[in-house]
């Protein structure tokens, strides 16, 4: 069970209180409907998958129910950073995996 | 290829079994071959399999970063079964499955599938109304599977608790006679055996670390931690790093990879002679040759390539099984690992050409690709010999997520209202 | 009386507390502190197992949690049976029973030991080879036979009436494991004072010191030292001491799962004692102290009972009093198993011989030993164990060849060296790195804030342990974020120390050899199993292990995993290194269901989710369904009726003066904010910022992609506030996918969204009397049909409680849903009831509920459609606002698949016998003559009888099918094909009139 650091609580807590929804900063076009199918498909469907650092979302269900964003190394499953929705997703990652 | 029967074993006891010859071979890689395959588990060996067997090309590599099998073919809960609810699903699954009655045969290899039969549980009304809708599609596909009483239920599988007080009691089930299980590290072995005797090269500990395309786009080969290796067709059967593998070279897909657990009790002698489901509770269960109680479960909420998960998940499936037969309190858990299994939007696996000329894809199979694996690699044999799907894969394709023309079984059950 | 082989003052066992157990039906002493293994040695019984495969007569061949040969049944009652039970972890009790396993008839006479004679045959993998003709035979023959033959015990076959307990906790350090380096680690970092848990897998903590009869630490015997500084940490605050406690798995960021044994040692266990309980730990360091495991010798028959682990020898002598033998050898390739010579010897046990395969070891062990007269032999290898059911003999010749030399024992004590236990290590995806010169792994490379210490670590001699182990403790307790360190470290005064020995086969079973050399005791792998499996091309370790399951057994390869690498390393011609290790996996031990289930049983497995109205319909005799966790009123049998009688009842009830219905389950959100009605628009598919106030519509949400996600009545309470009605089963997504919404991809929008569902109770009045009987409670809401039309919301008050009251209808009735505080539900029932049995109204339940919809074509989200199905397939387009430039689904819905021709549509059918109801689910064909496999074209979503409509109904999903309205259709059943035709979806009351009715 991974021990998650909310951004808003600014506390860790267990898994348990949270949950993942996908990876991060696939932005919705504001003008979705006019968006071709191959575009709607990337939006929608391509992921990255990465094997190493991964950007996703988490919401942290049974605490203050708030979506944030975090980097994630997914081979460890050890977080580098949570930050919170909305921030520019960060260029400079602390600490690189142990 | 030495046959292997009972007299074999007979003549190599007589000689201290020193006799028996190496089941594959370990060549050092060729310069260039007709087809690498990326991937040497259970599908990607019997695609090399089938290549060399149904389309005459030998002249192939297997290439696998580890062992071979060690992936999630080595790590499933063997489940095998056809009553899928659409067409397309019915349709490669019992490709499959007709192949798996005989594999043990047409290999000379024991994979010691058992048709003792697979069960999935209805625990309320949505789940009966959804379970029939399979009983009655699969009927007029051709597929067994009938609809038991909860009676008939715990008749064929007597530890199952149908108490009316159960918290989701067994309200009926459906039952598939031609499911069951098999040796999965054999059937690993036997196709490799088979593969490996036809000159198809396996290349273990020899990981793929780019793929190489021609200015016209075309794949040429593939660089590993062994060297380039040339080939003018690539296929990619890479279970849960199949999407690291397409991006190689270029192809994004839609994938994400998930930690799926699962455990086996200590063993014990006959007590459960069947494969019972239940997608509402969550849970799988069989007892392996061996005795041990062989138990899968769900896959863990994040995207994850460390093959371990958390142990709430496991906590989860026990709590499901005990409570479907609660005499299984006091066994005990021996071993419990994790796989990395690699999920579509549709949840239905990829078998398809690509984008990219001499690219071909075979992943996305998810939690269940193990009951595929022969007729996974007979149709994608076929598409890269031919250069063209198999009917049987042909609606499996990655376009289908442009269109809108998805496979989706998971959506026609799981919806609650 | 003394058990025959029970040496009086020996040991640290009370010999005067006698206590009783069975073992095959036969009555033995113990003594309190025994474990049943020691009892049974002390009364002289070695035999005590069969192997998995050849069903070899087994012993014991540890003291420990590695024993993978005496495995037993033990059995409180007949529901209390558990199997595989480790006959040396069972501590034992007055009154315990045991039983051997996989043996029939009896123990010392198993007539499938014939497998023993036919191994030649059973060789490694050998079923991958053979039964394979005929093809049927697999299942109905040869596999029923094998399965037989196979698994150990026999699974308890009644309801376990234990229960297990469990608790999280967490700490600063978590020390895993009790001996020498794990007390000193506690001891060390206890003082700084952070939070420390001390778990041990046994009932006393000491581990190796439990045998060490040279150790001595501040002036105290090993062992005394160990009890005391456990009784010093017990007492501080900050220290959580767990015995019998096992870590069993490593989790990521330093998460532990230890499973706690809390009353299979008592005798008469207290009822309210859970059996065990799982704990489970984050700590912020963890100092890993899991000890080392001696390895056995491999050569010809070392699996006879009495052939055993040197220091399981020593233990039982040292520990429990017990002597394994009275004429005892010795076999050994390290110092080790000298010392449990010497103390054998020293007790009065008769020791025939010490064999060394070394050629010229040196050291005070070695002199001391032949100072005792112990003959003492180097450069030599026992090359064979005579007896059967016990040893009697040993054969020795020099390791190079030579004479051979027969010296009858009655049990063998050997060693091949110690494997450091990095199964914790490992699991915690630590990295091991082999030493060459001491021959072991030892951990590299950490992936967790974690320390190994002491003979895990490869650290040897006790001084040595404690220097390292206090120092990491204090170290960890740092890291942890202590400040000062005031404890002084234990001071070692005399310690034991050894290193070094052997892997893989001895002299007289190598390559050249075709002897029964065990490596993996219980599944009876030998040497010559894994050279055959090199030799048939398995280079892997892991495919080694597979092949011929070395490893796998119980004992998860404790004492066999470094033997079975080198043997494999060694025929392979590569350094062990190269060949790799296999990987370690959770759990340490076997890990029993119940602990890791703990309180998740019977009602407890899943919340059961009630409604406030719940109590009345229960005594009404209402008959409940599940729908996700809520239970509801399916229906209410009045006496002598059936389900299908109540429902038809309450149908026809409802239709001709009303029924009342409990909606509570129904999932609420209530949307609020000045920018709530844009917030809608981009929910759900309907334009909303132009619905009145005080009105209500029909609302579909969609996913991105375009199929329906939910659906539900809303109503605008006020300009910046709407109440959403969900699905049951779909609240907590729904609810989920619009905070997703609003704060990932529309946080501009001022909006605010509560959960309301379990705040509201709901009761439904439906039908022609429906007014009437709402309206004598009703304060403040004028209920005309022009002030309160059909699709309206007000607030206002309901026998004085603040109520939502909306006037709409799900069954085509006049109707009026009643929302009233949840505390208030069951009495606003009541006095709705009271007024409805005026009006001769009934209550109804979700059965006719369905039913009432269904003959008004209104559809359930999840039934009548799946997560395949647009709003255009489910005829529900008037829906979509056309005039709409976004809403969630909006780009999804256009895609080509999604606006083709022929896709399946909702449509309504009818049999053309109307007595035959369809069933739910059955598929439906447009060539009923056709073969097999047939084109499938649709499926029934929902089918009923319907009373009011005097036939069965049924609603479809077909291709194209709104093109094929009256046209005829099949239904191919078992038992023949039904005709039908397809029609509108409206089966009763088409023109609606009944709505003002």
């Amino acid at each position: 069970m991974l021990l998650i650091r909310c951004p808003y609580c600014e506390e860790e807590r267990p898994e348990l209180e949270f949950r993942n929804a996908g990876e991060a900063h696939i932005a919705r076009s504001p003008n979705i409907a006019g968006e071709s199918d191959d575009d709607f498909e990337k939006f929608f469907f391509i992921r990255s998958n990465p094997k190493g650092i991964i950007y996703e979302r988490w919401r942290h269900m049974h605490g203050c129910a708030r979506f944030f964003n975090a980097v994630r190394d997914t081979v460890s499953d050890r977080f580098l950073m949570t930050y919170k929705a909305g921030e520019p997703k960060p260029t400079k990652l602390p600490g690189a995996a142990k | 290829m030495k046959k292997y029967s009972v007299f074999a074993i007979a003549r190599e006891a007589m000689r201290g079994h020193k006799g028996w010859e190496e089941q594959w071979s370990s060549p050092e890689p060729k310069k260039e071959y007709d087809v690498i395959i990326v991937g040497a588990g259970g599908h990607g060996l019997a695609t090399a399999y089938y290549l060399a067997t149904v389309h005459g090309i030998t002249n192939v590599a297997v290439l696998e970063k580890g062992w071979l099998g060690g992936g999630n073919t080595g790590r499933n809960t063997t489940i095998i079964r056809s009553n899928y609810l659409y067409d397309e699903s019915a349709g490669i699954y019992d490709h499959a499955l007709k192949l798996w009655d005989g594999l043990s045969q047409e290999l000379n290899y024991n994979v010691m599938y058992s048709p003792r039969g697979v069960m999935m549980l209805a625990h309320n009304v949505h789940d009966i109304q959804v379970l029939k809708r399979h009983v009655h599609a699969n009927r007029l596909n051709g597929i067994d599977n009938e609809w038991l009483t909860p009676e008939a239920a715990k008749e064929f599988c007597p530890p199952l608790n149908i108490s009316r007080d159960a918290r989701y009691p067994v309200m009926g089930a459906t039952l598939q006679r031609r499911g069951g299980t098999a040796r999965h590290d054999a059937v690993a072995w036997g196709y490799a055996r088979g593969a490996s005797a036809r000159g198809v090269h396996i290349i273990q500990n020899c990981e793929v670390t780019g793929v190489k395309r021609a200015p016209n786009g075309a794949v040429t080969g593939v660089e590993t931690t062994r060297g380039f290796i040339g080939a003018r067709k690539v296929g990619v059967v890479a279970a849960g790093h199949s999407s690291v593998i397409m991006n190689m070279a270029g192809v994004r897909m839609p994938l994400e990879s998930y930690p799926l657990q699962a455990l086996v009790s200590e063993p014990v002698k006959p007590v459960f002679p069947c494969v019972v489901m239940s997608n509402t509770v969550h849970a799988y269960i069989s007892q392996s040759d061996k005795g041990e109680l062989v138990i899968g479960a769900g896959t863990d909420q994040y995207v994850s390539y460390s093959q371990t998960g958390g142990l709430h998940i496991l906590q989860h499936t026990l709590d499901a099984i005990c409570e479907m037969f609660p005499m299984f309190t006091r066994m005990k858990m021996l071993r419990s690992w994790g796989g990395i299994v690699d999920v579509t939007p549709d949840r239905s696996p990829i078998l398809a050409k690509t984008p990219v000329p001499g690219l071909y894809v075979n992943c996305g199979w998810g939690t269940g690709g193990f009951k595929a694996t022969p007729g996974s690699g007979h149709v994608f044999a076929h598409t890269i010999a031919r250069d063209d799907p198999h009917p049987i894969n042909a609606p499996f394709t990655i376009e289908r997520f442009r269109t809108g023309r998805l496979i989706d079984e998971a959506a026609a059950a799981a919806v609650a209202h | 009386m003394i058990a025959a082989f029970r040496i009086p003052g020996a040991g640290r066992l009370k010999q005067a507390e006698t206590t009783r157990f069975s073992f095959d039906g036969r009555s033995y002493a113990g003594v309190e502190g025994d474990t049943l293994a020691s009892a049974l040695l002390a009364n002289g019984v070695h035999l005590v197992g069969r192997s998995f495969k050849y069903h070899r007569p087994r012993g014991f061949l540890s003291a420990g949690a590695e024993e993978p040969n005496a495995l037993v049944e033990i059995k409180r009652d007949a529901a209390r049976k558990t199997p595989n039970v480790r006959a040396t972890v069972q501590e034992l009790y007055d009154g315990l029973t045991a039983q051997s396993q996989n043996r029939w008839p009896s123990l010392a006479f198993d007539v499938s030991a014939v497998g023993d004679i036919a191994s030649p045959l059973l060789s490694a993998g050998f079923y991958y080879k053979t039964f394979m003709w005929p093809k049927s035979a697999w299942k109905n023959l040869y596999e029923p036979k094998i399965r037989a033959a196979a698994g150990l015990g026999v699974a308890p076959d009644q309801p376990d009436p234990d229960h297990y307990a469990a608790r999280f906790a967490h700490c600063d350090v978590l020390v895993l494991g009790g001996g020498a380096a794990g007390i000193a680690a506690a001891l060390a970092a206890a003082e700084t004072g952070v939070r420390v848990i001390l778990a041990d897998e046994q009932a006393d903590f000491g581990g190796s010191l439990h045998f060490e009869s040279g150790a001595k630490v501040d002036g105290q015997d090993g062992f005394a030292w160990a009890q005391g500084a456990v009784a010093t940490l017990k007492a501080m605050d900050n220290v959580r001491v767990l015995s019998r406690t096992t870590a069993f798995g490593y989790y990521a960021q330093n998460f532990v799962g230890l499973v706690e044994r809390v009353s299979d040692h008592l005798p008469n266990p207290d009822r309210e004692l859970p059996r065990e309980r799982l704990w489970q730990v984050r700590a912020r360091r963890v100092v890993l102290a899991t000890g080392a495991i001696e390895r056995h010798m491999v050569f010809a028959d070392n699996d006879r009972p009495g052939i055993m682990l040197a220091s399981a020898a020593r233990t039982y002598l040292n520990h429990y009093g017990v002597a394994v033998g009275r004429n005892v050898g010795v076999y050994t390739a390290n110092d080790s198993a000298y010392a449990a010579a010497i103390d054998l010897k020293k007790a009065g046990v008769g020791v025939a011989a010490i064999v060394d395969l070394r050629d010229n070891p040196t050291g005070p062990v070695i002199d001391e030993a032949r100072a005792l007269g112990i003959e003492v032999n180097f450069g030599r290898a026992v090359i064979r164990a005579g007896g059967k059911l016990r040893v009697s003999s040993m054969t020795v010749q020099p390791k190079n060849g030579g004479g051979e030399r027969t010296i009858p024992v009655d049990a063998i004590l050997m060693s091949a060296g110690w494997t450091p236990s990095v199964h914790l290590f490992s699991q915690s995806r630590g990295k091991v790195v082999f030493n060459d010169e001491t021959k072991r792994f030892v951990p590299g490379i950490y992936a967790q804030d974690c320390v190994s210490v002491g003979a895990c670590n490869g650290t040897d001699g006790l001084s040595a342990t404690i220097d390292e182990a206090y120092a990491a403790g204090a170290k960890a307790a740092k890291d942890a974020g202590a400040n000062t360190v005031k404890g002084t470290k234990p001071k070692v005064d005399a310690s034991e120390s050894w290193s070094r020995g052997m892997l893989g086969a001895a002299p007289g079973a190598g390559p050249d050899t075709t002897v029964k050399a065990f490596v993996d005791f219980q599944n009876d792998v030998t040497a010559k199993d894994i050279r055959q499996a090199v030799h048939e091309g398995m280079r892997s370790i892991e495919h080694v292990k597979r092949f011929t399951t070395n490893g796998m057994a119980t004992d998860q390869g404790k004492t066999s995993n470094m033997h079975g690498l080198a043997i494999a390393a060694e025929t392979l011609g590569k350094p062990i290194p190269q060949v790799g290790l296999t990987t370690f996996r959770a759990p340490y031990t076997p890990v029993t269901f119940g602990s890791i289930v703990g309180h998740a049983r019977g009602k407890l497995f899943d919340p059961t989710r009630k409604t406030a109205i719940h109590p009345w319909a229960e005594a009404q005799g209402a008959v409940f369904e599940d729908v996700g966790q809520w239970k509801r009123a399916w229906y209410f049998p009045k006496p002598g009726e059936d389900m299908h009688a109540a429902v038809d009842r309450e149908c026809v009830t409802v239709r001709k003066t009303a029924g009342l219905f409990d909606a509570s389950t129904l999932g609420k959100i209530e949307v609020v904010g000045p920018d709530a009605a844009k917030f809608m628009e981009l929910l759900y598919t309907n334009p909303w910022e132009k619905l009145e106030p005080g009105r209500c519509r029909y609302g579909i949400m969609l996913r991105e992609d375009g199929f329906i996600y939910d659906d539900g009545v809303v109503g605008r309470l006020a300009p910046d506030r709407f109440h959403v009605t969900t699905t049951t089963g779909g609240a907590p997504r729904v609810m989920n996918h619009m905070e997703d919404y609003l704060q990932t991809e529309f946080p501009h929008l001022n909006v605010w969204l509560t959960s309301i569902t379990e705040q509201w109770a709901v009761i439904a009045v439906q039908g022609p009397k429906s007014r009437e009987i709402i309206a004598p409670l009703v304060e403040g809401i004028d209920m005309s049909d022009e002030a309160l039309p059909h699709m309206s919301v007000r607030e206002g008050r309901i026998c004085g409680v603040p109520a939502r009251l909306f006037r709409m209808s799900f069954t085509g009735e006049r109707g009026f849903e009643v929302n009233v505080p949840a505390d208030y539900g069951e009495a606003v029932w009541e006095a709705l009831w009271a007024e409805g049995q005026k009006h001769g109204a009934c209550a109804y339940g979700t059965e006719a509920m369905h039913v009432l919809r269904a003959e008004k074509g209104y559809i359930i989200v999840g039934q009548d459609t799946d997560g395949t199905v647009t709003p255009g397939d489910a005829g529900l387009d008037w829906a979509v606002g056309k005039k709409k430039t976004d809403f969630v689904g909006i780009r999804g819905m256009a895609r080509p698949d999604l606006v083709a021709k022929g896709r399946k549509q909702l449509v309504g059918l009818k049999t053309k016998d109307p007595k035959v109801v369809l069933e739910e689910g059955a598929q439906i064909v447009g060539d009923p003559k056709q073969a097999i496999p047939m084109t499938m074209i649709g499926h029934v979503t929902s089918s009923y009888w319907s009373e009011n409509c005097g036939r069965s109904i049924a609603l479809a999903l077909v291709a194209g099918g709104r093109d094929r309205m009256g046209e005829t259709l099949y239904v191919p059943m078992p038992n023949g094909t039904i005709e039908v035709e397809v029609t509108g979806m409206v089966f009763f009351d088409e023109k609606g009139e009944r709505l003002n009715g």
